[in-house]
């Protein structure tokens, strides 16, 4: 009951607010609307976060769970699987974390969006949003996993593209379901193998088969490959994809011009961790592939460190953040790639609560600052707007992974992890997460302090403007400020420790000899140690850096400006993909258009043949020329040429 | 037959007392001296409506006296199922081209009882010619008839356009003619005789070549008949030249006896010949279809439209003849009746584009007609949607037959051809309806619409609106119109 009660409010929530966006007319009446589409949608939600906590009560620490069939979706032949929503510890975590981030952000955005005139319309999409990832993380079988996941992407096309008239929105907006359909696609061809093996969709029939499936091969393109590697790293791809990966991230950063809750919405509780979820989910297929572990271990590991340099020389508040979220997903990835799901699942968990109080901080700041979103124009507000500055203190700690702050426990685990599967990828993923942990550190000072500390870079209006954000957008970020600080320290026995084994039960599966997270206890002494030191070192070197030497910094850049300018414009990524794909599907379509159509079907085609028509009707009248000689010449010509006709075909 | 024996008259009564009639009211006319224009007028009237009753008389005489195949007056006529079939279809489209032509005489002071009785004596030759069964009673029916349409072409004699009309339909006509002698002389001389069924027998095996050159020359002098290319050319001037209700009678009536001769003469004397007139047949459907769809896309004229839009039409009547078989031969009578219904209609709504009393003949003159005439318009429309070959009306079953008899006969070429001319003629056809309908109406034509005309409009609108529900009687008359002709 609360686990349907938690996935289909939003969604009632969403209806009702879409009904309400579609209310025009006076001004009392468009604000009536406006109120009600606020109130209903974040009561809705927050009723949603109740009975999702209900529900992670329940199923992850008193042991229920189960699943409920709501109803046949297709019975045709083998293929056959319903609307269900299947409750275990995992689901339970994700639709938690889901609720309260989501829950958060609704009411946040009551006040972020008090000046926005489309708020039905904006609240109508958080809770569809909201409802799709609820989808994704409860479905029982792929296709009802699938429907969330196009779901979602869809969402996010709405949200990030919502301020419709800005052609970069737009524009963004196409990007990000672009690039989600490259992963898309390999998803569905992921799907598609899984049906072809199994000859199932559901997951419970899956994960019982796949053991026997083990040694299975495929053939792919004429060559045989083992199934579960073929069919993992399809899944992969479609992960990627979602949870912007090194290669398929590039739509990420450009979201940032969603509004802010959006971004919060997609980085922490919605859309990103759909990745991460999914191969956690998909764990017991994942298990039996060494090389897709091996991909996904090496992806995770190189999106944790190239996003972190980038974030590192970013200016937009934003943009920093959103690379952050990067870094922290590739953190997630090679968790699950050591075979540690569950720590990359409690990273998720304490990285919803500190990314979304980051982001949403941000966007506290950004509502100081009459919208401005770069660093460089900022500085010195921090007397001016002190709870923020507290509580984007509280997120970078958690970020940073400093104790006693969530992000240290999580991180740490990860890395443990990494290092404690002894293997070269995870001594390579270890290397990078430590070097991602320093880098981290170092641009979540740079922000505190660009944004907070030093001479106020703004001009007048907006200095003399900035104020502390109103209430209701405080009072969620106190609450998830609250989880940032103790998710971590409270989860830990649970989610990796002692107590992991009795709550997760079944819903994770970890092979034999895969135990990485149970061997954290007899590392090294310095390995736990190693991420809070570099952690304390970048912040010291962002003290340096931007309180002490202001000067530093723009020295270093001068010095080393290849670098600097190789990761300011973000690897070239973008422009990489602009030469390779961008450019060429153009050039392609525009010859399609130009020659195929314009000038082949076009030109031979309607305009073609109709020209050649009217030249002819215009040639065979003129032969009609008014002249009674012509016409009998005409006559005469015609008997001449039958009967020639036929005095040579006797002839011959 | 011997001398001193009368041959048997009654097969050709329906000719005998048309003839008569014809000459009755000639006489009627002559003797009543009438000098003052409106004494003219009002004897035009009355030999006019006494010509139609007599066509009406002729068709129920002509449907009386048939019964099985009669040959008489020394086998040179003969009375058949076929036979009657034309003579129906051309006494009626003569007497609605009548009907149709009479506020059109009166108001362009034209009005002359003549006008009528060379209807009736054209209309005998037109008997004749359906009825012929050799080759001198052939040329002496197409004579009589070509002889009154030459006057009635130029019978607005003050016209510069009637008179040069009626001037080269003569002297192509007359060329025409003398191929028809020609080919016919060279019939008769390597068969040595001119009797139909007699040539038939002594045509049995291979063919001589000098048969086949009198067969060519036969033939070409009928395709210029049917107006069917290459020997069509004039066709447009003399439809645009000639007053328009007799262009309207030129486009059936005529029309359809030398189609009606046409069939009998390669069916019968030159039946075993069947290989080398379908040649013929087959190059001439295929030009008519091509001139009759190109050349009119570029006409502003809606007369020369429709004379390039008759010229097609026979190309698509001549795929069932070239098909050669029983079902292709029985499309070309569904097809003629099809045809002339439409024309009449057609030519019956042309009558009615009148300007402060004138006739107008452009195009463009019909701009806005849907919102001046919306009960004209729609007629307009439903012809030009008919001949167009548009379902469910009657020109598209029309069209159906023609092409299932060519298919079937395996004549996949001429049905591929005709298909896609009736696509390029669709264009000009349903142009006029996008002028009618989606033109601004600039200058309004006349209010009033001539009764006759109204009759005959509806009338023939509602044959190609319903003909769908009912096709069984044309269906029926052809089939058993071709079995007379084939005597099985």
């Amino acid at each position: 009951m609360s686990a349907a009660a938690a996935v289909f409010l939003p969604l009632i929530g969403a209806l009702v607010a879409g009904a309400l966006a579609f209310v025009h007319g006076r001004k009392e009446t468009k604000a009536g609307a406006d109120r009600a589409a606020q109130l209903v949608t974040c009561t809705l939600m927050v009723l949603s976060a109740l009975a999702g906590i209900f529900l992670f009560n329940s199923v992850a620490l008193e042991g229920g769970g189960g699943t409920i069939t709501i109803f046949t979706w297709v019975d045709s032949g083998s293929l056959e699987f319903a609307w269900a929503l299947r409750l275990d510890t995992l689901s339970a975590v994700m639709v938690a974390t889901v609720t309260i981030t989501s829950a958060m952000i609704h009411i946040y955005s009551i006040g972020y969006m008090h000046h926005d005139p489309g708020k039905p319309r904006f609240m109508a999409y958080l809770s569809l949003f909201t409802f799709f990832m609820l989808m994704l993380v409860t479905a029982d079988n792929l296709v009802q996993l699938f429907f969330g996941w196009e779901g979602v992407g869809l969402c996010s096309y709405l949200l990030i593209g919502f301020w419709y008239d800005r052609p970069s929105a737009n524009r963004a907006a196409l990007k990000a379901f672009v690039v989600n359909r490259v992963g898309d696609f390999g998803f569905i061809l992921g799907i598609v193998a899984i049906y072809l093996l199994f000859d199932t969709v559901r997951f419970e029939t899956i994960f019982a088969a796949a053991p026997s499936q083990a040694q299975a091969t495929m053939n792919v393109f004429g060559g045989t490959f083992h199934a579960m590697t073929v069919i993992t790293l399809l899944l992969f791809v479609g992960a990627m994809g979602k949870s912007a990966q090194i290669g398929l991230h590039v739509w990420l950063p450009d979201a940032m011009e969603g509004p802010t809750p959006v971004s919060a919405l997609i980085h922490a509780a919605t859309m990103v961790t759909a990745g991460i979820f999914m191969v956690a989910r998909m764990s017991p297929l994942f298990e039996l592939s060494e090389t897709s572990l091996a991909v996904v271990t090496i992806v995770g590991a190189s999106t944790a460190i190239f996003a972190a340099t980038i974030g590192c020389v970013q200016n937009d508040i934003k943009r920093v953040i959103a690379y952050s979220t990067c870094s922290q997903l590739g953190y997630m990835f090679f968790a699950c790639g050591v075979s540690a799901y569950s720590a990359g699942i409690f990273h998720l968990m304490t990285h919803a609560y500190f990314k979304s109080l980051l982001f949403l901080g941000a966007g506290s700041v950004i509502h100081a600052m009459s919208d401005e979103q770069d660093m460089r124009r900022m500085g010195g507000i921090w007397r001016m707007i002190p709870v923020t500055y507290v509580l984007m203190w509280i997120g970078s700690l958690a970020l940073a992974g400093i104790w006693p702050f969530s992000g240290f426990f999580s991180k740490d685990v990860i890395l443990e992890a990494a290092y404690a599967a002894g293997s070269g990828v995870g001594a390579y993923a270890f290397w990078m997460g430590v070097a991602a942990a320093f880098l981290t550190a170092f641009y979540s000072w740079r922000l505190l302090f660009m944004t907070f500390h030093g001479k106020p870079r703004m001009d007048e209006t907006t200095l003399a403007h900035v104020h502390e954000s109103p209430k209701v957008m405080l009072w969620p970020l106190f609450v998830l400020a609250a989880g940032a600080t103790l998710a971590g320290l409270l989860g830990y026995e649970a989610f990796v420790g002692h107590d992991a084994g009795g709550f997760w039960r079944d819903s994770i599966l970890v092979a034999q000899g895969h135990d990485a997270l149970a061997r954290i206890h007899d590392l090294p002494g310095w390995v736990p140690w190693a991420p809070t030191i570099v952690g304390a070192a970048g912040i010291g070197l962002a003290v340096v850096f931007y309180l002490l030497a202001p000067h530093l910094p723009a020295k270093l850049a001068a010095s080393f400006a290849a670098v600097y300018r190789f990761l300011l414009n973000k690897w070239y990524f973008d422009e990489l993909y602009d030469r390779l794909f961008v450019r060429p599907a153009m050039a392609i379509g525009r010859g399609f258009w130009k020659v195929g159509d314009g000038l082949v079907i076009d030109g031979f085609g309607p305009d073609g043949i109709a020209a050649r028509t009217v030249a002819i009707a215009r040639w065979v009248a003129a032969r009609q020329t008014g002249y009674i000689y012509h016409y009998a010449f005409a006559m005469l010509s015609g008997v001449v040429i039958l009967v020639s006709w036929y005095l040579f075909q006797t002839a011959g | 037959m011997s001398p001193a024996s009368l041959p048997n008259f009654v097969p050709a009564v329906p000719e005998i007392f048309l003839a008569a009639a014809a000459m009755a009211l000639l006489m009627l006319g002559v003797l009543q001296r009438a000098v003052a224009v409106g004494e003219q007028v009002r004897i035009s009237r009355v030999v006019t409506w006494m010509s139609v009753l007599a066509l009406l008389l002729a068709i129920l005489l002509a449907s009386a006296v048939t019964g099985t195949r009669i040959a008489t007056f020394g086998g040179m006529f003969v009375n058949d199922g076929f036979a009657l079939f034309f003579k129906v279809l051309a006494l009626l489209a003569t007497a609605l081209s009548l009907v149709i032509s009479m506020g059109y005489l009166e108001r362009h002071d034209i009005a002359r009882f003549e006008y009528a009785v060379l209807y009736l004596f054209a209309a005998v030759g037109m008997m004749m010619m359906v009825s012929a069964n050799d080759l001198i009673s052939l040329y002496v029916g197409l004579e009589l008839q070509s002889l009154a349409l030459y006057v009635v072409a130029a019978f607005q004699r003050d016209d510069s356009r009637s008179t040069e009309a009626g001037l080269k339909y003569f002297v192509l006509s007359a060329l025409a003619s003398g191929f028809i002698l020609y080919g016919s002389s060279l019939v008769y001389g390597f068969t040595g005789t001119t009797n139909f069924d007699v040539i038939a027998r002594a045509l049995d095996g291979t063919p001589v070549l000098g048969v086949v050159f009198g067969l060519v020359f036969v033939l070409a002098g009928l395709a210029f008949k049917v107006s069917a290319a290459p020997f069509h050319m004039w066709t447009p001037d003399v439809y645009e030249g000639a007053p328009t209700p007799v262009t309207a009678f030129f486009s059936v009536a005529p029309k359809i006896a030398a189609l009606g001769l046409l069939l009998r003469v390669v069916t019968g004397p030159f039946g075993d010949l069947v290989q080398q007139w379908q040649q013929v047949i087959w190059i001439a459907s295929v030009l008519s279809m091509v001139i009759g769809a190109f050349a009119a896309i570029s006409q502003r004229n809606i007369k020369r439209l429709m004379a390039y839009s008759s010229i097609g039409h026979i190309g698509y009547a001549l795929i069932g003849l070239a098909a050669g078989s029983r079902d292709g031969l029985e499309s070309v009578l569904i097809y003629m009746a099809i045809y002339i219904t439409m024309n009449l209609g057609t030519f019956a709504a042309i009558l009615c584009m009148r300007r402060s009393d004138r006739m107008v003949e452009g195009i463009d003159d019909l701009a806005g007609l849907s919102k001046s005439h919306p009960v004209l318009a729609a007629a307009f429309a439903l012809m030009m949607f008919s001949m167009a070959g548009i379902p469910p009306l009657a020109g598209f079953f029309g069209k159906l037959y023609v092409f299932k008899a060519a298919i079937t006969a395996e004549f996949y070429g001429l049905a591929v051809i005709g298909v896609l001319t009736s696509v390029v003629a669709a264009f000009y056809y349903l142009r006029i309806v996008k002028v009618i309908y989606f033109d601004n109406l600039t200058d309004a034509l006349d209010r009033a619409v001539p009764k006759n005309l109204t009759f005959v409009l509806l009338g023939t609108s509602a044959a190609i609106l319903l003909f769908f529900l009912w096709p069984d009687p044309l269906l029926a008359s052809s089939q058993s119109a071709v079995a007379s002709l084939l005597g099985g």
